[in-house]
């Protein structure tokens, strides 16, 4: 144990930088998902071609950008491509490895919502929509889900389903690590202190563990500093 | 419509140039009551002034077209402007809902609106297509979503290898209106940074208006940069800082700081309404 103080949104974050070790590139979307991929630039995978929607490729942005299209975006990317281009030339095909989304619904099989929560037609609550997500969901060849683990976002039947789950390889939360297993999502690692039946509490379906479920590494110092020094940019 | 296009005399010869007039008159001229309307501009060049003024102008019934609405479909559809919108992502990115955008179709106040939704995929092939004057584009996307249900999409079989494919049909805008840097006197366009849809709009829309950060004598081609001839665009008009809160790269910056505010401002509906009628978008 490193003996740190951190939060588990911090870890969540730490945990998500890890996963993009060795990898070639990464397909993000803003908030969480940006954060964790500049921090596995800083710390584990300096080379990671960063892929935001807005059509910039191989962004190296110093702060963590608040909109897809922040111009720090454009003017550090290695190319600027439009966005039919984007999605016909470089999602499409399959030229992103990873894919990093979120969604304010998830089911077992990883199928993501984020268009309305209701129904359609008279909808209680109207989110953002598809954007993206359903092409790059079948287009990069892994998809990483970030998510806030509460039953209102794990549910057995999703209001509306806005994107496939099967190439979904890793659900991050805040309280563990979901990864599929015989066809539906399964517990493999909770964060420290967390129990196994906190996170079933916490979910809105069945959720099966896994036989051995991991606990995950605790933020190093490394990993923590360079986090908050990239928050406080 | 009367035709705009003017010509030039050049080398002996004429050519259609784009007019540079007021932006009042640009939109007064193509902008009226009903219209199909798409302002585009991909998170950067959000061509706010010209959506402003269609509002000033009190324009409505619009079916206003646009990937992500952000803040201006936002105020638009606040306004009760809009009878329709055609996008494929409705938030305020990076900050959360776009609160006037969630009362329309939840609670259709200030009005009902019809929402026509597709994925960006979709969107940007749609766009594609009605550039290139074609019916429909091809595309692999939307199979084994819900999206299929409520959105215009078919399937279409390869004719080389039997592969089945999206098929989306082609977006033409009666007006499309975008943001750019630049342009000269004959009102040639050029654009840098995130090029996003703007092209494509422009091509596929039947008249096209853009709105430029200033006008100089010469293009200055510079790398990277889109330029769209006066020859494919109706009127061309001055509004400097034109995109505010959004931004012209190397021009104006993004107001992150109102982007976040926005949030409070369009949370409630008499906060909203007194800020439009402050800003003279709102009688």
């Amino acid at each position: 144990m490193s003996g740190l103080e951190y939060t588990n949104g911090e870890l969540q974050t730490i945990v998500a930088a890890r996963s993009l070790a060795g990898k070639r590139s990464c397909f993000i979307g803003v908030g969480r998902p940006s954060t964790a991929a500049l921090l596995a630039r800083m710390v584990h995978n300096p080379a990671l071609v960063l892929v935001y929607e807005s059509g910039t490729i191989g962004a190296k942005p110093y702060r963590v950008p608040l909109s897809i299209g922040d111009g720090e975006l454009a003017q550090t990317a290695d190319l600027v491509v439009s966005v039919p281009e984007m999605f016909n030339y470089w999602i499409g095909p399959g030229r992103v490895q990873v894919a990093f989304l979120g969604a304010a619904q998830i089911d077992p099989h990883a199928n993501l919502n984020s268009t309305v929560i209701g129904d359609y037609d008279r909808p209680r609550t109207r989110l953002p929509g598809a954007g993206g997500a359903p092409e790059i969901a079948t287009g990069c060849e892994e998809v990483v889900v970030i998510a806030p683990h509460t039953t209102r976002t794990f549910v057995d039947h999703l209001d509306f389903k806005t994107t496939r789950g099967e190439r979904t390889t890793m659900v991050i939360t805040d309280l563990g690590v979901l990864e599929p297993a015989g066809g539906a999502l399964t517990l493999t690692a909770v964060h420290p202190g967390v129990s196994v039946e906190q996170v079933r509490e916490n979910t809105g379906f069945e959720l099966r563990a896994s036989d051995s479920v991991r606990v995950s590494e605790p933020p190093s110092g490394e990993e923590l500093h360079a986090l908050r020094e990239l928050l406080s940019r | 419509m009367q035709p705009v296009r003017t010509l030039a005399a050049e080398g002996g010869g004429l050519r259609h140039v784009a007019q540079i007039v007021s932006l009042s008159e640009a939109v007064a001229e193509t902008v009226r009551d009903g219209v199909s309307l798409a302002l585009e501009g991909f998170t950067h060049l959000i061509p706010f002034a010209a959506g402003h003024e269609v509002l000033r102008q009190g324009r409505r019934e619009l079916e206003l077209i646009r990937m992500t609405p952000d803040i201006l479909y936002d105020q638009m559809v606040g306004v009760g402007a809009a009878r329709k919108l055609v996008f494929s992502y409705g938030g305020n990115p990076g900050v959360g809902s776009l609160h006037r955008f969630r009362d329309a179709v939840e609670h259709g106040w200030p009005r009902a609106i019809e929402v026509e939704e597709h994925s960006h995929a979709g969107m940007a092939n749609r766009y594609v297509a009605g550039a290139a004057k074609l019916p429909f584009a091809v595309m692999r996307g939307y199979a084994g979503t819900d999206l299929v249900e409520h959105t215009q999409v078919a399937t279409v079989r390869c004719p080389f290898t039997g592969e089945e494919l999206a098929a989306v049909p082609a977006l033409r805008p009666d007006v499309a209106i975008v943001h750019a840097q630049e342009s000269d006197r004959d009102g040639n366009v050029q654009l840098w940074g995130i090029p996003g849809v703007q092209k494509e709009a422009v091509l596929a829309a039947g008249r096209a208006v853009v709105t430029v950060e200033r006008i100089v004598d010469r293009l200055e081609l510079k790398p990277g940069g889109v330029v769209i001839p006066g020859w494919v665009i109706d009127f061309v008009a001055h509004a400097p800082g034109g995109s505010l809160p959004s931004y012209a790269l190397g021009v104006t910056e993004r107001d992150n700081d109102f982007y976040r505010e926005w949030d409070v401002i369009s949370r409630d509906r008499e906060h909203f309404q007194g800020w439009m009628r402050e800003q003279g978008l709102l009688r």
